[in-house]
């Protein structure tokens, strides 16, 4: 917060204090607040950036913040929501730009109630229209991709179906859900297909069907974009911006929790993993490179010596051939770590894309050795599912045993774990009461080069309840609490 | 506060002391049709960014994936103001001798031997080291060009990040630091774009000293504008459905999505076959040429083939 206030005297100190510059520094509060890295030099630069245009431009606005402001494309997201709940109800230029929407759309409107000949007596008021009409006119302003009339349908389906009372404390996602329900979008998808597969001179042909279907898939995509943003100026005009973008405060994506992760954050994090595990692959490899010195080469000092007039006066060595890292993997896949799991499936698969020497086993009670899944696998979807349905992975009731897995580990494979291997577990070590068996990880940390071991769970609940990581971490040579991207990354750079 | 003062201060000096060149652009709307005469269709994203990177005297860094046009903007933009491109590509185990200076030291050791009598030999060393014996790399080169100049650090995430630190003087003071000669400053203030694939996070001081820009995928009306202005002779409706089909298999799950410049192969590929029309077929034989992994090729001839439910399945499964 210090920087803030820094940020505060550096605007007195270039004079005169516009309100675009109070506006400014608010808005770089709210971006702080939600989790974006801005620094002082970067406010600088934004306040200087938006004097060069145009300030009636809230296109070239937005872009000159955002270059100044965002220096990581998967921040913009948070960024825009701020952007769009801070500047909302802000301008007067804004509200001009919208009354001209609607008069437009109104000439537009009474158009196209025209072509469906029965248009309401009422007059071109929206409201006036039964769902019905209104859920024709949806109809057609998708099938001609008709922006400006999507933009009013918008927000003529949220003032009628929201709901949206002043003052209830909801979220915008109940108001969201409540307006696509009435709206019933998915039916409309085939309608619209139906639609064009008769206006088709002929029968359509798959491609055609499904480029078709694409393209009215973005379209609904965008109007359910500009009923979102509808709802949330609905709620800032309510509840004002400060709140509004209280409630709004998203994780970044890196600080997005894996356990909680919803579907289209997974794509993200997935997404953000491989640069992690080139990131993993690269350090390894340096270690490998510059970390040791092998014996003297004797042939080599010699040749050496040839330019000293024949005195070996430069000793030269063998740097060995770097052997490759090997890594196992052990990753509890049960219930209770059933999200993180999901994510865990999709490091090992990254893991084993970067490195040639890696095995994979995954546990429940029982163990399997799951590499043949995911090496040479070209299509991450197929290998997890592989591994879903055919690892053998439950022993008796399909309860998380840690003692059992690794008994199992041990016997069959701590043969193969030799002063290279570096051994990785992913577990909430969550055992159900069961023996931990855990002088296991005393013996494979006494063969293997490192032993660690990764814990989805916050920190505070370990060794709560059946958690036993305690008795566990003593063995390893690190326990880390990875719950998001930024730990992940956090414990590959403490790897080396 | 202090610091506030004395970081103002310095900027102000600084513009003081470099020679300024006038600004290149007169609007952001110039920059756009300026761009789209040399056939590089920009969004207002990235002429506006353009543009302030002009007024502000900043570096742009772009980002985005592979094949979206990120080189070939800097190259349009250097053809555009009729600059000279100077371009410093980015590889592991770039050091200083190849980005910055180097000493030459052959000729230098020639001036040792070609001096006959004994001198002094602090004078010797200072002769030794002095511009004649400079050789400028691109980055040197950029700043001390007296014609105007557009420097493009092409791949910047390729480089280690100890390296990148090369890096941020020349960025934020456009000005070098030889120790043997001292500062060496910039007669002009260069565009200067740098474009990183994102295969690692850049650090922090360096994207403090840039504007950002993220260049993605366009979306399918730039798409079709851009097959048509980099291909004449393109049927708009060819255009059309190259550019929704481009867009479909992007939406799909792949190893590596179809880039701008391979969407330009295809469309290539398809006027010189003279097909009119994409049917089924001729997306499966020509696919190759917008996909290059098996596997992505595969998939996306299955898509195409199969009825379109029995695709969402799968997808369900893939995602669970």
């Amino acid at each position: 917060m210090s920087s803030t206030s820094e940020l505060n005297e550096s605007t007195h100190i270039e004079g005169d204090e516009s309100p675009l510059l109070g506006l400014l520094n608010g808005f770089i509060v709210e971006l702080r607040l939600a989790g974006l890295p801005v620094s002082l030099t970067e406010c600088l630069d934004a306040m200087e950036a938006v004097s060069h245009i145009p300030i009636e431009d809230r296109d070239a606005f937005k872009y000159a913040l955002g270059a100044t402001l965002v220096k990581n494309h998967s921040h913009w997201k948070s960024f825009e929501i701020v952007f769009e709940v801070y500047f909302s109800v802000r301008g007067s230029e804004y509200e001009i730009q919208e009354n001209q929407l609607e008069n437009l759309t109104d000439d537009e409107l009474s158009e196209s109630e025209l072509k469906q000949g029965d248009a309401p007596s009422g007059g071109g008021a929206m409201s006036g229209l039964s769902p019905e009409e209104l859920q024709e006119m949806l109809f057609r302003a998708l099938l001609n991709g008709d922006q400006a009339m999507l933009r009013l349908l918008a927000r003529q389906s949220v003032i009628r179906y929201a709901g949206m009372e002043p003052g209830r404390p909801v979220g915008g996602t109940y108001y969201l859900y409540r307006t696509l329900r009435n709206l019933d979008l998915d039916s409309m998808l085939d309608r619209l297909m139906n639609e064009s597969r008769e206006k088709a001179l002929n029968d359509l042909t798959q491609l055609e069907e499904r480029l078709e279907q694409d393209e009215y898939k973005s379209r609904i995509e965008e109007l359910k974009k500009q009923i979102e943003s509808e709802i949330r100026r609905s709620l800032v005009a309510d509840r004002g911006v400060e709140a509004m973008a209280r409630t709004l405060r998203k994780p970044l994506p890196e600080d997005v929790d894996f356990m909680h992760a919803s579907r289209e954050e997974m794509a993200n994090l997935r997404r953000s993993l491989y640069p992690l595990t080139r990131k993993l692959a690269a350090r390894l490899a340096r270690r490998r490179k510059y970390g040791r010195r092998g014996p003297l080469d004797f042939r080599k000092t010699i040749r050496h010596s040839l330019s000293y007039g024949g005195v070996p006066a430069e000793p030269k060595f063998k740097y060995p051939r770097p052997s490759k890292p090997e890594i196992m993997v052990v990753a509890d896949i049960s219930g209770s770590v059933a999200a993180f799991a999901r994510f865990t499936l999709h490091l090992l698969y990254a893991i084993s894309s970067q490195f040639s020497k890696v095995r994979s086993f995954v546990f429940i009670d029982g163990l399997d050795e799951v590499t043949r899944f995911l090496e040479g696998v070209e299509d991450i979807g197929e290998a997890v599912h592989r591994v879903n349905t055919e690892a053998d992975v439950v022993w008796v009731d399909g309860h998380s045993d840690y003692g059992h897995a690794f008994g199992v580990f041990w016997e069959k494979y701590g043969k193969d774990i030799g002063p290279k291997t570096t051994v990785l577990i992913l577990g909430d070590a969550r055992n159900n009461y069961h023996a931990s068996q855990s002088w296991i990880l005393k013996e494979a940390k006494q063969k293997a080069r490192k032993l660690y071991w990764l814990n989805p769970e916050p920190r505070a609940y370990w060794d709560t309840g059946d958690s036993i990581l305690g008795e566990y971490a003593t063995h390893c040579d690190g326990a880390y609490e990875v719950r998001n991207l930024r730990q992940l990354e956090a414990f590959i750079e403490k790897l080396v | 506060m202090l610091v506030v003062i004395s970081f103002i201060e310095d900027e102000a000096l600084l513009k003081d002391t470099l020679i300024q060149v006038d600004h290149r652009f007169e609007d952001v709307t110039g920059v756009r049709s300026g761009l789209s005469d040399v056939s590089y269709l920009a969004d207002d994203g990235i002429a506006g960014i353009v543009y302030l990177a002009d007024r502000l005297a900043k570096p742009v860094l772009i980002e985005g994936p592979a094949g979206t046009g990120k080189t070939q903007l800097a190259k349009s933009v250097a053809e555009m103001s009729g600059a000279r491109l100077i371009r410093l590509q980015c590889y592991e185990g770039l050091d200083e001798s190849k980005a910055l200076y180097e000493w030459n030291y052959k000729k230098q050791l020639l001036r040792i031997q070609a001096e006959n009598e004994i001198r002094d030999w602090g004078e010797i060393e200072e002769d030794l080291f002095s511009e004649d014996f400079l050789l400028s790399r691109p980055l040197l080169e950029a700043i001390r060009a007296e014609d105007p100049v557009v420097l493009l650090i092409d791949e910047v995430d390729r480089v280690e990040i100890e390296t990148e630190a090369l890096l941020l003087e020349i960025l934020s003071e456009y000005q070098v630091s030889i120790p043997e000669l001292g500062t060496v400053e910039g007669n002009q203030i260069p565009l200067v774009f740098l474009t990183s694939n994102g295969t690692r996070e850049l650090s922090e001081a360096l994207k403090r000293r840039c504007l950002y820009l993220y260049i993605d995928y366009p979306d399918l009306e730039r798409e079709r504008e851009i097959i048509n202005a980099k291909i004449p002779g393109m049927d708009e409706n060819l255009a059309d459905q190259i550019a929704r089909i481009v867009r479909s298999i992007r939406q799909l799950d792949l190893k590596k999505h179809p880039s701008v410049s391979e969407t330009l192969d295809w469309a290539k590929t398809l006027l010189l076959l003279g097909v009119e029309k994409i049917d089924a077929d001729v997306a499966t034989e020509t696919v190759n040429v917008l996909l290059k992994y098996r596997s992505d090729i595969e998939k996306a001839i299955k898509e195409f083939a199969d009825n379109p439910d029995s695709i969402q399945e799968t997808e369900e499964e893939g995602a669970a």
